[in-house]
């Protein structure tokens, strides 16, 4: 089996907790999961489900209670390591009182990068993410969206091969959103492999190879967003205007409306007779499309589940 | 040795944009108003008094700040998670804490410089022209600093393990307490069992002994300062520094982040 970017092996971390540190809480449990080369890799869970603690235990901004993890097939824990992989943390905060062109001169620093190598790359990256205006404004001044894009910035400035990214579309407007998916997809066509955590669904859905479901601590899946699904579609929906009030008929009572819009959902056995229907009664039809389980779906089902069986813990317990 | 140096630079350039050199500002009215006042009510030992306050002006200032600034090197980093994207990088977390001391180290050099300037310009004020005995402010001067990197180093130990309230706490009741380590180990006049004695020995032997910096009534008086007195704390403050910043190293290389 080729190298993975990353190898995950049974990683479990546990916290102390209670007046003497007695009692622990697991926040992972004996999660391995590989990241292929090359590939855009989506981590998806809810709020505390056990993405950041799996992208800190990686970034060893914490260390492991039991298990192992490799990047590039060196041990997370072999500092060197760390020269070719970039890391976003989740709500960025640097030095306020730097300039974007200080902290990311700051942290090209500690890549080893010659004065002239250093400056071209710290402009190249501000160009990128779009600072080069804001360059010598203490980040302070920034706003999240800004400090977001310095940590991108900070994140890839010394060209690595794997880049992790925590929440990287958290706090953005929809144009930060979209210029972090195009950065994210332009990384994917130099080869490099992205690992992003994200509770956005549709973020995963669009721009990843495979998505790796995390809830309670526990990895639920791993496979393409197609895969994890089943896409086999669940029916038909018609989309429809009706220039007239036919309160006779049936296919309305259905309907749920918006202005004068209605949306109605069908088996897909009874598309062409409902289609029918709305043709006599002069319906304005605007759209017919299959109705596909989506990730967001597959997603809340665990979530779901995995409440029912705390909540099941609980009960049992008293 | 190069990702120590940028902390270190870092450090110092956050200390002067946070405008904590804007405390000279203080000490040069202190010693403005002292020249001036010693100069109408003292008679004869103007140069004692502006030596004394200078000097302890010196060493207040850059106790709090050694103090306060030291353990915000670290709790701020982690507080304000900007230590995050620096430890993701091929950074040793050792180099972090050499750098950070370091650079409050650099950072009290030159406030210490520059409040020296400050005293021997109000001096010259008072008394001038400036004997040759008064090159011993220098030594004096130095030696504060060696006092002062030690309790950088208290500080930067204390914040790696605990909260920063607690750390000011440990690191200035350390700092008292090593004021009176050298009573401590010539306690056997006073009436007490040998164990509790030797105990007591033995801690005073492991509290900083800042009694071994304190040479301003040398200073004041003109006496000579031996060469062996200043390479003895040169030494120990090397000494205890580096044995403090190890066991913070030891700490903080297995201290999970929040």
């Amino acid at each position: 089996m080729a190298q993975a970017a990353i190898e995950i092996e049974n990683l479990s971390k546990e916290y102390p907790y209670g007046f003497l540190h007695l009692k622990k809480k697991k926040s992972l449990e004996h999660l391995s999961m590989r990241v292929e080369d090359g590939e855009v890799f989506g981590f998806l869970g809810p709020n505390g489900a056990g993405k950041s603690t799996t992208i800190k235990l990686l970034m060893r901004l914490i260390f492991p209670s039991s298990g192992s993890a490799r990047i590039l097939g060196k041990s997370i824990d072999n500092v060197s390591m760390h020269g070719s992989v970039g890391y976003l943390p989740e709500q960025p905060y640097f030095y306020d009182y730097l300039t974007a062109y200080e902290v990311l001169d700051y942290f090209a620093r500690f890549h080893g990068l010659a004065v002239s190598d250093r400056r071209e790359r710290v402009a190249a990256m501000l160009k990128k993410v779009g600072l080069d205006t804001a360059k010598k404004i203490q980040l302070r001044k920034y706003s999240k969206g800004m400090l977001q894009r310095v940590g991108l910035a900070q994140a890839i400035l010394h060209d690595p091969q794997v880049v992790v990214l925590d929440e990287p579309m958290s706090g953005l407007d929809p144009l930060g959103r979209r210029e972090v998916r195009d950065i994210i997809l332009e990384l994917k066509r130099e080869g490099r492999t992205v690992l992003f955590s994200t509770h956005i669904l549709s973020d995963a859905e669009m721009l990843c190879d495979r998505v790796g479901v995390i809830v309670g601590g526990k990895l639920r899946g791993v496979g393409a967003p197609g895969e994890l699904v089943d896409m086999k579609p669940q029916g038909m929906e018609i989309l429809f205007e009706m220039p007239e009030e036919r309160p006779n008929l049936l296919l309305l009572a259905k309907a749920a409306k918006t202005g004068n819009r209605f949306r109605v959902q069908l088996p897909d056995a009874e598309l062409y007779r409902a289609l029918d229907q709305l043709k006599s009664a002069n319906a304005h039809i605007l759209s017919v499309a299959q109705i596909k389980p989506t990730l967001e779906e597959f997603f809340m089902n665990l979530v779901e589940a995995d409440r029912a069986q705390a909540n099941a813990v609980d009960v049992s317990g008293k | 040795m190069r990702n120590i140096r940028a902390v270190a630079a870092n450090t110092f350039r956050e200390a002067v944009r946070d405008r904590v050199l804007f405390n000279l500002v203080f000490f040069a009215l202190l010693m403005m108003a002292a020249a001036i006042l010693v100069g109408q009510i003292s008679i004869g030992i103007e140069k004692d008094v502006i030596i004394s306050l200078g000097l302890t002006a010196i060493s207040v200032i850059g106790i709090l700040i050694a103090v306060f600034l030291g353990v915000a090197l670290v709790s701020k980093e982690m507080d304000k998670r900007t230590l995050y994207a620096l430890l993701a990088k091929p950074v040793h977390r050792w180099e972090f804490l050499l750098g950070k001391f370091f650079g409050l180290v650099m950072t009290l050099t030159v406030n210490t410089a520059a409040m020296a300037a400050g005293l021997y310009a109000a001096l010259w004020s008072v008394k001038h022209p400036l004997a040759p005995t008064d090159i011993y402010i220098l030594v004096a001067v130095y030696l504060i600093l060696l006092k002062l990197a030690i309790i950088v180093a208290l500080a930067l130990l204390f914040s790696c393990f605990t909260s920063p309230f607690l750390a000011i706490l440990f690191t200035t009741g350390l700092y008292v307490a090593g004021l009176f380590a050298a009573d401590l180990r010539t306690i056997q006049t006073i009436q007490m069992d040998p164990a509790t004695l030797r105990l007591m020995q033995g801690i005073s032997y492991l509290l900083p002994n800042f009694q071994n910096f304190n040479v301003m009534a040398a200073v004041v008086h003109a006496q000579g300062i031996p060469a062996s007195l200043v390479w003895n704390a040169t030494a120990y403050a090397l000494l205890y520094s580096a044995l403090v910043l190890v066991t913070a190293a030891v700490v903080f290389s297995r201290r999970n982040l929040k």
